[in-house]
């Protein structure tokens, strides 16, 4: 099987608000495929169609070959969830939460202990498993939330915002328990607000907004469509804004923009900055700032759309319980 | 890491849907976690442990003697009542634990893993009838401590519990529709409340209903609280009740009662609730 997961054309309405508005996306088998967009995009609607949740208005959408409607029970057993609120039982202890699951799957007593043994002491939960979930941190919540829809050995995972709300740290705890699953064949669809996110998961990326896909296609050639980072640099003397500027915009072959005292333009060469560097100081202009730094999903979607985004968490809000 | 995330090898054909016994499995595993919470959360043990067994000790010795002259007397009259007033409280426990599951995200894990469509609401009434069961075996047992007497025999008993079950299992769908439909589990506890008061107060569980005013005696009368009520004590303490203002000569009228009233409640509220959680999710 070539595609593990594949949409066409999916529309989906709550009331006057059209969440999706003919969205076709693949995934490849073993592969991570993100889906970028603002709040409001559509992305959470998306995976839950995917998750047998929700029933698309018009088009299709198949997982492992089943269709998510007609063969919904198959999908399920083909699939876990991993969704935005941590779901996960706060008055049971985490080990209790995946043996419930071990054992709404089938598994005997005994193997569902085992199970959730192993994935509680894989997650770094070990010392936590006997203690009720209302009790972890937000980022042993969302690992413990993945350990449970991993219970079953799914070969396909979604994963809706995993990291929003954490910190760093637990963001990339969160980020190598996910590389490992890939690595171990499980195919994702990952959803997420952040540009580095998906730059660090994903092998492909599909960006929509206001339900469409507006872009898609590997990191680097969403990179090279959009300027992937930005070049910053702010003249010691403000008299040299000109100077710097037409350096800027010679190497960038770009028209840098004039913020105060500060000339940013976007970059796909990272060669630029030392070429950068050396004509300032051949020019005798001294930096007080000089910085290359990734484009926000912000400067992406400028870039796409035209215009920034707006946030919109009401549209998409209507996709889930309140 | 590699024993969790090797991918289970998919079977080349998956089963298309959920045996009927695979469903009772999961609604007993689903039943197994609510009562897990009670473990867990004993305040929630408490709150239909002793707040039952307060109401029984407050208007036995409080308002008992006022109103039936001994409190011994008045726990005989009263005790069925207050069990069957207890039972309707107890039934906002699955609206609240319904809701928490929506507000929490529970209900979609549930409903992405391949389990029976009905497993879910399933298994919170099945625990939510053992919960019922505790309850009452535990008022029975602090009314016999206080001196209350079963006026019958044991089978009338059981069917006056069994009345009790069936009576919560349907008005457990009023607390369902009302758990899909609050915005956090505040408000079905909030229901639960100032909806449940009114109704069980307005009936006979405490004082007959000749004393009150001739306007509301139809009300009371008609009030299925009443009705149950009128049948638990004329199945649990029979003639003992003989010659006071609450005797019934014969539970089957009452029992009849309660079961058209209580597959009313459940064929107006099951479809709605359903149709409400349909919406939601």
């Amino acid at each position: 099987m070539d595609h593990a997961i594949q949409a066409e054309g999916l529309v989906k309405r709550f009331g006057k608000t059209t969440a999706l508005d003919g969205v076709s996306l693949s995934v490849r088998t073993g592969t991570v495929l993100g889906l970028l967009g603002p709040n409001g995009a559509g992305k959470t609607t998306a995976v839950r169609i995917f998750a047998t949740l929700l029933r698309p208005d018009d088009g299709h959408a198949s997982v492992g070959g089943y269709d998510v409607g007609r063969q919904a029970h198959q999908v399920r057993q083909l699939v876990g969830l991993t969704g935005q609120y941590a779901a996960v039982d706060e008055m049971l202890t985490g080990t209790e939460n995946l043996l419930l699951i071990g054992r709404l799957l089938g598994m005997p007593r005994p193997a569902a202990k085992q199970r959730a043994r192993e994935l509680m002491s894989d997650f770094d939960l070990a010392g936590a498993a006997d203690r009720a979930a209302k009790t972890y941190s937000g980022g042993m919540r969302r690992r413990l939330d993945l350990a449970a829809s991993l219970v079953g050995r799914p070969s396909m995972l979604f994963l809706d915002e995993p990291t929003t709300g954490l910190d760093p740290r637990a963001r990339n705890e969160l980020w190598a328990l996910i590389r490992g699953l890939v690595a171990g064949g499980v195919t994702v669809l990952l959803t997420t607000q952040y540009l580095d996110e998906a730059d660090a998961l994903a092998d492909e990326i599909t960006v929509i907004d206001h339900g469409r896909v507006i872009a898609a296609g590997t990191p680097d050639e969403l990179k090279a469509k959009t300027g992937s980072q930005k070049l910053v640099v702010r003249p010691e003397d403000e008299s040299h804004l000109p100077v710097v500027t037409s350096v800027v915009a010679e190497l960038t072959e770009t028209t840098p923009e004039v913020d105060g005292a500060r000339v940013t333009a976007p970059v796909t060469d990272p060669a630029v900055l030392p070429a950068v560097v050396r004509r300032l100081d051949d020019a005798g202009v001294l930096v007080t700032e000089l910085t290359l730094r990734g484009a926000s999903l912000n400067e992406v979607f400028l870039s796409l759309t035209g215009r920034p985004v707006e946030d919109e968490t009401d549209s998409e809000s209507e996709g889930r319980p309140a | 890491m590699s024993t969790v995330t090797a991918t289970r090898p998919t079977p080349a054909e998956l089963s298309p849907h959920v045996g009927v016994g695979e469903g009772i499995r999961q609604t007993m595993t689903l039943a197994w976690r609510t009562i897990v919470q009670v473990r867990h959360n004993p305040w929630e043990l408490g709150d239909f442990s002793i707040q039952p067994i307060m109401f029984v000790l407050l208007f036995t010795y409080v308002f008992g003697g006022a109103i039936a002259g001994s409190t011994g007397e008045y726990l005989t009259f009263a005790l069925p009542g207050i069990i069957v007033m207890n039972m309707l409280f107890i039934t906002m426990y699955v609206g609240t634990g319904l809701n928490i599951d929506l507000t929490k995200g529970v209900f979609d894990r549930l409903r992405s893993l391949p389990i029976a469509r009905w497993a879910p609401m399933a298994g919170r009434i099945i625990a939510d009838q053992v919960k019922q069961a505790w309850s009452i075996f535990l008022l029975l047992v602090i009314g016999f401590i206080l001196g209350f007497r079963i006026g019958t025999d044991v089978w009338s008993l059981l069917a006056a519990v069994g009345l009790m079950l069936v009576f919560a299992l349907a008005f457990s769908w009023v607390s369902v529709l009302v758990g899909v439909l609050a915005k956090d589990p505040e408000k079905v506890q909030l229901f639960g409340f100032t909806a449940l008061f009114p109704v069980t107060f307005v009936s006979n569980v405490f004082v007959p209903t000749n004393t009150m005013p001739s306007w509301l005696q139809p009300i009371v009368e008609a009030n299925p609280v009443t009705i149950l009520s009128d049948a638990c004590r004329a199945l649990m303490v029979g003639d003992d009740t003989a010659g006071t203002q609450w005797h019934v000569a014969s539970a089957t009228t009452p029992a009849i009662q309660s079961m058209i009233w209580a597959a009313a409640i459940a064929a107006v509220f099951a479809p709605l609730s359903v149709w409400a959680l349909r919406r939601k999710v």
